[in-house]
Order: C-alpha cells, then sequence, then structure tokens
C-alpha cells in the first residue's frame, strides 16, 4: 500500500473502559489503513470494538469510563488525538461525519429534516445565508432521491428507509472526506436496505468519498467494500483487500464466519457454528483471544498473542498456525 | 405423504385503528406436514408474526380455521384450549423480553409444567427440567442464573428448552435468531434441526432472514401486507421465484461472496399501509409489471404445478 | 448433542441445588448494610411494643399534676406531659398502636388497591372504567373529609379508623398497579406464560405482580407514616383514639398547645414517628433492591 494515499491511518490503538466492575479491554493495539476514495469494512460480532474504534476516531467517546490509552489516529497526515476540542469540532461532520445505526432515534422529532440538514451546513459554513443553505439542504434530499418539497416535514412523516435517506444527506451536506457508516442498514428491511445500498454505492462512485462501513453482514461487505477488517475481541484478526478476504480467508475466525451463515446462492449446507461465546471483554482469554473457540489451536496459542503476520501483499493476518 | 398437522383457512385479523381497519393478516390459507418445516417470510408489518401468534391464540383471530389435527382450535373452550397448548408452543424473537427478568432459568422452564400440572412429584419435574436444560445445550449450573446474567444464544436456549417442557408436536419459531449473532445463530439453528430430528417435531419458521429460512425450510410462504402472494417448496422458490414481489425480495439479499453477481431488482418507494388497503393486488403500487387488471383485481394463489402457489394475474407472462 | 462447554461441564451438576426463591432473596436483603440498619430499627420498635409493659418505668395513663411539663430528666427520661405523664412510657405502648394502624391501614389499602388495579389493568374495558371512574370520585374527596364521613358512617373506634383510613389510601395503589400493569402486560413473557397455559391468575401472581413491585413497595413504606399521622388527626377531632390511650400522633397534637414552652411534648413523638417511618422506607428500598435479581451483586 501507498502511504501516500492514505486517508486515514491507525497506529497501535488502545480504548479501555474503566468501570467498577473492572477494565473493559474494548480495542487493543489496532492497526488499519484506508486509502482515499476506498470503502473498508470493519466486520464483527456484538462487542468486538467496532462502534469503539470509530468512535475514537471521531473522538465523541464517553470520558470516563473510556480511556485512549495509546496510538495515533493519522487523518490527512495530522493526528487527531492530538487536536484540541475546538479544531476537532471544526473536524466532526465537515471532514469526517458519521451516520449511526438507527434512523429512528438519530432525527430530532421535533424540528423539520429540512432545517436539520441546514443547522449541519450553517453549523460548519458561517458565511452562507439562512436561504442559500436551505436550497443546499433540498439539494442535498434530492439527491438522496426525497422530494425537497418534504423538507418542510418532521421526521415521523418518513419511513425508517427515509429517515436513513435524511441522515445520510446530513451527513453528505459538507462533503466529508471520510464518512463513517456505523451498521446503517440494520434497522431496514431487505427491500429497504437495497435501495440505501444502492444509493450509497452511486454517492460514493460520485463524491469519491472514503468511507468506513461498519456491519455484521458479510454480504453488505461483499457489496459495498473495497477493503475488509475483521474484528474479534478488540483486535482485528484479519485485513485485507476485498479479493484476499473473500477467497483466501485465513484466520480461523474469519473462516468461521463463512462457514457459520447459510448462503443463498448455494445448495443445501450443514453450518458449522464456531463453538462457544464471545469472550468476556473484563476477563479477556490469555494468548491468542480466539484460541478456546478455535478449532485449531494449540498448547502456544494459549500463551502467545499472535502478531500481525502480512501473508501476501496487504492481506494481514493475526494468527501463529499461518 | 405425511398427514397434515396443521391447516390453517381463510384466517383474517384485523385490528381497528383510529384511521380505519388495519388488515394486519387478510385470508391466508396454508398446511404444514408433521415433521417437516414451514418458512414464513416478509418485511416487517406484513403480518408473519401476527399469523404465529394467531395459531397459538395469544391474539384472537377476526375469521377463519385453524385446524390442529383436523379439528378447529378456535372453537375450543379455555380449559379445552390450555390442554392444547401443551402441543403448540411457542419460541419468541427477543430472548430477553420473553423471559422473566424475575424468574430464575430454572423457574422459567418449570413453569410450563408447573401450570400444566404435569408432575405431582417435586423430585420428578426438577429431573425433568434439567433434562431438558442438557437438550437445550443449558449446563446444569446455570439454573439459578438469571435471564441478564446470559448472553443472547443461552438466553434463547433458555426460551427452546422452555417450549419444549410440554413435549410439543408444533413449534412456532418467530424469527428465534434474528436478535443472535451470526456465529451464535448457527448454534441455535443446528440445534433446532437436531430437535426436529430426534422428536420429530413440526416447525413454523417466521424470519425476515431469506438466507435462514432457506437453510431450515422444507417449504416457504412469501407474505407481503397480510397476504401470501407466493408459496412453494424451498428449491422451487428459489429457483423458479414466480411473484415479481418474491423476485426483487431474493435480488435484495446481499450474498457474502464475490463470486456472484446478482442483477438487483430495486423496488421504489415503502411498503404501503395496510390500513384499509385499496383492492386489487397489494403489490400493484411497487410492481415493475404492474398492468390495469391489477390495480382493480385482487389475484387468487394460484398452483403453477408442483404445488407451486402465485398471487399474480400475470405470472409466466414476464 | 453438540459438545458445547455447558454440556461437558454438566457432569458438575450433582452438587449444584436448586436454591429456593425466598433464601435468596434474604441473602440478598442481607447484603444490604441500610436494608439491614431498617430492619434492626423496625425490630427494636416492635420489640417495644410487645415488652411496652415491662420496659415503660411507669403507668402510660398514670397522672402526676405535681411534675406536669417536666423536661427531660433521669426521672423522666422524655419528660412529662400537661398532665404529668412519662413520655417515654406513652411512647412505648403508643408504639403499640402507631405500629398497628401504620402497617394493617396499608396492608389493607395495598391489598384492595392492587387488586382492583390488576382487575382494571388486566381486562381493561368496561371493568378498568368503572373501577377508575370509582378511584377518581375517591381521589376527588380530600382524604381527611373521606375518613370523617366513614368513621361517622362506621361509629368510632380504632378498627374503623384503621378501615377508614385504608379506604381512602386504595386509589393511589390502584392507579399505581394498574399503569405497571398497562406495560406489563404487553410484555413478551406474560404471553410465553400464556403460550404454555397459564391461567390469569397465575400471570398477574407470578409474573406481573413480582415485575410491579418496586413502585409498589415504596408507596406502601412512605404510607405507613402517612397513616400514622392520619390516625393522629382522626384522634385529634375525637373520632379516633379515646384519651388517654397512648398514640403517638395524638400525643402529637396535644403537645402542639405547649409547643413553646414545653418542646419536649412535640419532640418526642414527632421523633419516634419519624423513627418509624424512616426504619420502613430503609426496609422497603432495601426489599425492593432485593427482590430484584439485576441487582444481585
Amino acid at each position: 500500500m501507498n502511504e501516500h494515499t492514505n486517508l486515514l491511518e491507525i497506529k497501535d490503538l488502545t480504548v479501555h473502559y474503566v468501570t467498577v466492575d473492572g477494565t473493559v479491554h474494548a480495542v487493543e493495539n489496532l492497526n488499519l489503513t484506508l486509502p482515499e476514495g476506498k470503502t473498508l469494512g470493519l466486520v464483527g460480532e456484538t462487542g468486538a470494538g467496532k462502534t469503539t474504534t470509530v468512535k475514537a476516531i471521531m473522538q465523541i467517546l464517553p470520558d470516563p469510563p473510556a480511556k485512549i490509552l495509546t496510538g495515533e489516529v493519522i487523518f490527512c497526515g495530522e493526528d487527531l488525538l492530538k487536536k484540541n476540542k475546538k479544531s476537532m469540532r471544526k473536524i466532526r461532520g465537515k471532514q469526517i461525519s458519521m451516520i449511526f445505526q438507527d434512523p429512528m432515534t438519530s432525527l430530532n422529532p421535533v424540528i423539520t429534516v429540512g432545517e436539520q440538514i441546514m443547522e449541519v451546513i450553517r453549523l460548519h459554513d458561517k458565511k452562507i445565508s439562512k436561504k442559500d443553505a436551505y436550497t443546499k439542504a433540498c439539494e442535498m434530499l434530492e439527491l438522496v432521491g426525497i422530494k425537497a418539497d418534504r423538507a418542510g416535514d418532521y421526521p415521523h412523516q418518513f419511513s425508517g428507509g427515509m429517515k436513513q435517506r435524511v441522515i445520510i444527506a446530513m451527513a453528505l451536506a459538507c462533503n466529508p472526506r471520510l464518512l463513517i457508516a456505523d451498521e446503517p442498514t440494520t434497522a431496514l428491511d431487505v427491500t429497504i436496505q437495497a435501495q440505501v445500498l444502492e444509493l450509497m454505492r452511486k454517492l460514493k462512485a460520485k463524491y469519491q468519498t472514503s468511507m468506513i462501513m461498519i456491519t455484521h453482514d458479510l454480504g453488505i461487505v461483499a457489496e459495498i467494500c473495497d477493503y475488509v477488517a475483521v474484528m474479534y475481541a478488540g483486535e482485528i484478526v484479519e485485513y485485507g483487500n476485498r479479493e484476499q478476504l473473500f477467497h483466501r480467508p485465513s484466520h480461523p475466525y474469519t473462516k468461521g464466519l463463512f462457514a457459520c451463515i447459510p448462503n443463498l446462492m448455494e445448495e443445501e449446507t450443514t453450518l458449522i457454528p464456531i463453538e462457544g461465546m464471545t469472550p468476556d471483554p473484563t476477563n479477556l482469554p490469555t494468548g491468542c483471544r480466539f484460541h478456546p473457540r478455535c478449532p485449531y489451536a494449540t498448547e502456544e496459542c494459549s500463551k502467545t498473542n499472535p502478531a500481525s503476520k502480512e501473508i501476501e501483499n496487504g492481506h494481514h493476518v493475526k494468527c501463529l498456525h499461518i | 405423504m405425511s398427514e397434515n398437522i396443521l391447516e390453517v383457512r381463510h384466517l383474517k385479523k384485523y385490528f381497528p385503528t383510529k384511521r380505519g381497519l388495519l388488515h394486519a393478516v387478510d385470508d391466508v390459507n396454508f398446511s404444514i406436514k408433521k415433521g417437516t418445516t414451514m418458512g414464513l417470510v416478509g418485511e416487517s408489518g406484513c403480518g408473519k408474526s401476527t399469523v404465529g401468534r394467531l395459531i397459538l391464540r395469544l391474539t384472537e383471530a377476526t375469521d377463519g380455521e385453524i385446524l390442529f389435527y383436523d379439528d378447529d382450535i378456535r372453537k375450543y373452550d379455555r380449559e379445552k384450549m390450555r390442554h392444547t397448548r401443551r402441543r403448540l408452543q411457542i419460541v419468541f424473537q427477543d430472548p430477553y423480553a420473553s423471559l422473566d427478568g424475575r424468574k430464575s432459568i430454572f423457574e422459567s422452564i418449570a413453569e410450563p409444567l408447573q401450570v400444566q400440572k404435569i408432575y405431582q412429584n417435586k423430585k420428578e419435574m426438577e429431573e425433568k427440567v434439567y433434562e431438558l436444560m442438557a437438550t437445550a445445550g443449558l449446563a446444569r449450573r446455570l439454573a439459578n442464573s438469571y435471564p441478564h446474567e446470559l448472553d443472547g444464544g443461552r438466553r434463547q436456549r433458555v426460551g427452546i428448552a422452555r417450549a419444549l417442557a410440554l413435549n410439543p408436536d408444533f413449534l412456532v419459531l418467530d424469527e428465534p435468531v434474528s436478535a443472535l449473532d451470526v456465529s451464535i445463530q448457527a448454534q441455535v439453528l443446528n440445534l433446532m434441526e437436531q430437535l426436529q430430528e430426534q422428536m420429530g417435531l413440526t416447525y413454523l419458521f417466521i424470519s425476515h432472514d431469506l438466507s435462514v429460512v432457506k437453510h431450515i425450510s422444507d417449504e416457504i410462504a412469501v407474505m407481503y401486507l397480510g397476504q401470501i402472494v407466493e408459496k412453494a417448496e424451498c428449491k422451487d422458490l428459489f429457483k423458479y421465484p414466480s411473484h415479481p414481489y418474491t423476485q426483487a425480495l431474493l435480488s435484495a439479499v446481499p450474498i457474502p461472496s464475490i463470486d456472484y453477481h446478482v442483477d438487483r431488482i430495486v423496488l421504489e418507494g415503502d411498503v404501503p399501509s395496510p390500513i384499509n388497503p385499496s383492492p386489487g393486488c397489494r403489490f400493484a403500487g411497487r410492481c415493475r409489471f404492474c398492468k390495469e387488471k391489477c390495480r382493480h383485481e385482487t389475484p387468487e394463489l394460484k398452483d403453477i404445478g408442483n404445488g407451486h402457489m402465485v398471487a399474480c394475474h400475470f405470472v409466466g407472462e414476464f | 448433542m453438540e459438545k458445547t462447554k455447558d454440556l461437558t461441564s454438566s457432569s458438575e451438576a450433582g452438587s449444584i441445588k436448586k436454591r429456593s426463591q425466598v433464601k435468596e432473596v434474604w441473602r440478598r436483603f442481607c447484603r444490604n448494610k441500610q436494608a439491614m440498619v431498617g430492619m434492626c430499627m423496625l425490630l427494636l420498635l416492635i420489640f417495644a411494643a410487645i415488652f411496652a409493659d415491662i420496659i415503660a418505668p411507669y403507668d402510660p395513663v398514670e397522672q402526676d399534676i405535681i411534675n406536669r411539663l417536666k423536661p427531660p430528666s433521669s426521672a423522666h427520661w422524655f419528660g412529662t406531659d400537661e398532665l404529668g405523664r412519662d413520655i417515654f412510657s406513652r411512647i412505648l405502648y403508643g408504639s403499640r398502636i402507631s405500629l398497628t394502624v401504620g402497617l394493617i391501614a396499608v396492608g389493607l389499602s395495598s391489598i384492595v388497591g392492587c387488586a382492583l388495579g390488576a382487575i382494571a389493568g388486566y381486562y381493561g374495558g368496561v371493568l378498568d372504567n368503572i373501577i377508575m371512574r370509582c378511584t377518581d370520585v375517591l381521589m376527588a374527596i380530600p382524604s381527611i373529609l373521606l375518613n370523617i364521613s366513614i368513621v361517622a358512617a362506621l361509629g368510632t373506634g380504632l378498627q374503623n379508623v384503621m378501615i377508614a383510613i385504608g379506604i381512602s389510601s386504595v386509589p393511589a395503589y390502584c392507579r399505581i398497579m394498574r399503569a405497571s400493569l398497562l406495560s406489563l402486560k404487553e410484555q413478551e413473557f406474560v404471553d410465553a406464560s400464556r403460550a404454555a397455559g397459564a391461567s390469569d391468575v397465575h400471570i398477574i401472581i407470578h409474573h406481573i405482580l413480582p415485575n410491579s413491585l418496586a413502585p409498589l413497595i415504596v408507596q406502601a413504606t412512605l404510607k405507613i407514616g402517612g397513616a400514622i399521622l392520619s390516625c393522629a388527626s382522626m384522634s385529634f377531632i375525637g373520632l379516633g383514639i379515646v384519651p388517654p390511650t397512648p398514640e403517638w400522633g395524638a400525643m402529637l397534637s396535644t403537645g402542639r398547645d405547649f409547643l413553646r414552652d414545653a418542646p419536649h411534648l412535640t419532640a418526642f413523638p414527632g421523633m419516634a414517628i419519624m423513627f418509624a417511618v424512616f426504619a420502613m422506607n430503609l426496609m422497603g428500598d432495601g426489599l425492593r433492591d432485593a427482590l430484584d435479581p439485576k441487582l444481585k451483586n
């Protein structure tokens, strides 16, 4: 990968939540790169640390209890973690914006959608007049496939899919360089999900926005992402481009994920579940965090936490037995 | 051919609302053969969960017949219904909401046995509960735990153990794996398949996830706005989807592989309101092939061969 | 069968005994320091009530006009009242009546109120309307007026006062119960229980009541103090306890005339009431937490 084209680079990020019940090792020594104009899929199950990672990028982690212990988040050549609150505020929404999972709760129910989009625009462009901002807001709505005359409607007058479109319009209103989408379609029905994914793909092509897509659905990853990072218990266990990951999944966890989802296109198969449960993040297993559930685990796995190895160009796997 | 364990005829459920009658389930017909799994798919609000609840009479149907072993359970009185519930059970979607947070796992699983007064002897009942826990893959030591102490997968196992307590013949599975992570989802699905094999259970598997339904079902019914639009054997449905809605639905599922290229049919607009639906095909407003006839005449479910039923005027013409 | 960790570890099962719910609640209750303090205070009161005959240094109704309105001293720990009676002894004896009134009036109103609220909330419709309109009528009448009319109808006496106080606080329980029932009956675990063939009564007693206990317990413990005070005001207007029977509320109201010169007349009965209410509240909070398995640790 070429250093110069990386829009975002995360180095050795460690985030802990310090609570009375113990320290939650949410993210540990995480390294990640996102080339400009590409889409990265962040895959993992509940509690893997996906959301914590992107919240650390945005620096919207609740502190306390969250503590960023080490690491650098280099965005456009600058370390975001070193920025002060004010300059960070300018980056949020303008340079990096985020789409949340639940469209039902991410919009303010008492303000019209047009005004909500307008607010974001005016927040980052102090000079723009109210009227121009409103026109821009209407344009954004048209862009995501909502008629401009609905700008005066309130969120409850929209369906779930339409709300998610409004949120996308809001996130794109300032032409961000990086868009973070946290499970943007999980709350939607499949046919509506297809609409939203289609829209996101189109917009991505049009604006060349880089994107981080958090999801637990490998189907969505296959459809929209260029690079994939698989997270397990706060660590990235496998990272590679789309083809490497789908054709040559190498970490036992990634392989397990593929084996345990029913595939619509393939004939009757038996599902091979990953045994056991996701570990308790306050009490992680020693050595490789996946070893208690890993079918290939050996004595050594319970002692040494493997380092990430590059098995082919740009394909990193965190496993001793590769 | 095995006999039908359950048959539903002209099942209707209308909910009165301020804006009119909500047609949650509108003239649904299907039958399930003993020992098989019927998948019921559809998007949120299509009435699939209501069908499940109607079958158990957790919600009373507006009209129609529910034949369980050829006997209409809608005509049963309280006592007879209570008795029948032993053979007709349900597993709910959200394993957290369907367990009482103040009851230990043991108490939750024992409850059906207690209310049906199966055992006079306390010792026997305890043995049965432990046996059920083992069947569902739960360790004995969890007996004194409470639902909030368990993770989603284990909670759903409790829900399953509880549903199995009365040795039912028929289980309604209402989105049993939707709330679970994929790796856990596979564990639970495998458990259900095993149980079906061992105990000869019959399932009505309700889900919005087509991949899961395909995996577990023998026959599938696709619902849209309170009606079944297509019903076929699992293989047939996926090979030859014939209703425009089924086609769109199938193409909308993201495939976890980069080797397939699906020509996606993106449906325009949202699901219309089920309140006072206009006559004609319910899907007409979003259908690519909609013709004049579709807006006036409601299509009937027609057999297009091999038990493949489709509710479309122009089936096979596109 | 799958070889999950759960299954393989079930061999250790022999040693696991099903713990009873009561024991479990008791164990959690004992861990709560505040609750234990409250319980000790309550036990102290009950002890005083039972053994008042033995502990009390004086006869509670014996007058000693020469030593009237004496401040606390070694002879009279809490001083004497306007008729020279020993306040300490009167408080000890008074605890019998006050505790009885508080517990019975609250017990009565909570049982009746919960039952009515449960019926209204669970069945809804016409029944709900009738019950709730009746409680509205009861709530519209000031409670003191309601108490007076009920006692006037039934006749004076401790028993009738308790009934009157009980009835006037029924609506509050009824409303709380109905509100929590309305939200609880929509819960899936209620459906799950119905699907298992449970009857309505079983569902209400086993699922809905335990889950709606928290606000009820808080309400009940708060109301005990209120009931003691209501009883006092009834006594004050001559419809409750007949003098010279010692009763905290009655002592409080007669002492009011001497507030300036002999504050101890009101201070000690007041403190006794506060002590009792405080004990009940601590107990109530502890009980509420102990009954909730989510707060196990």
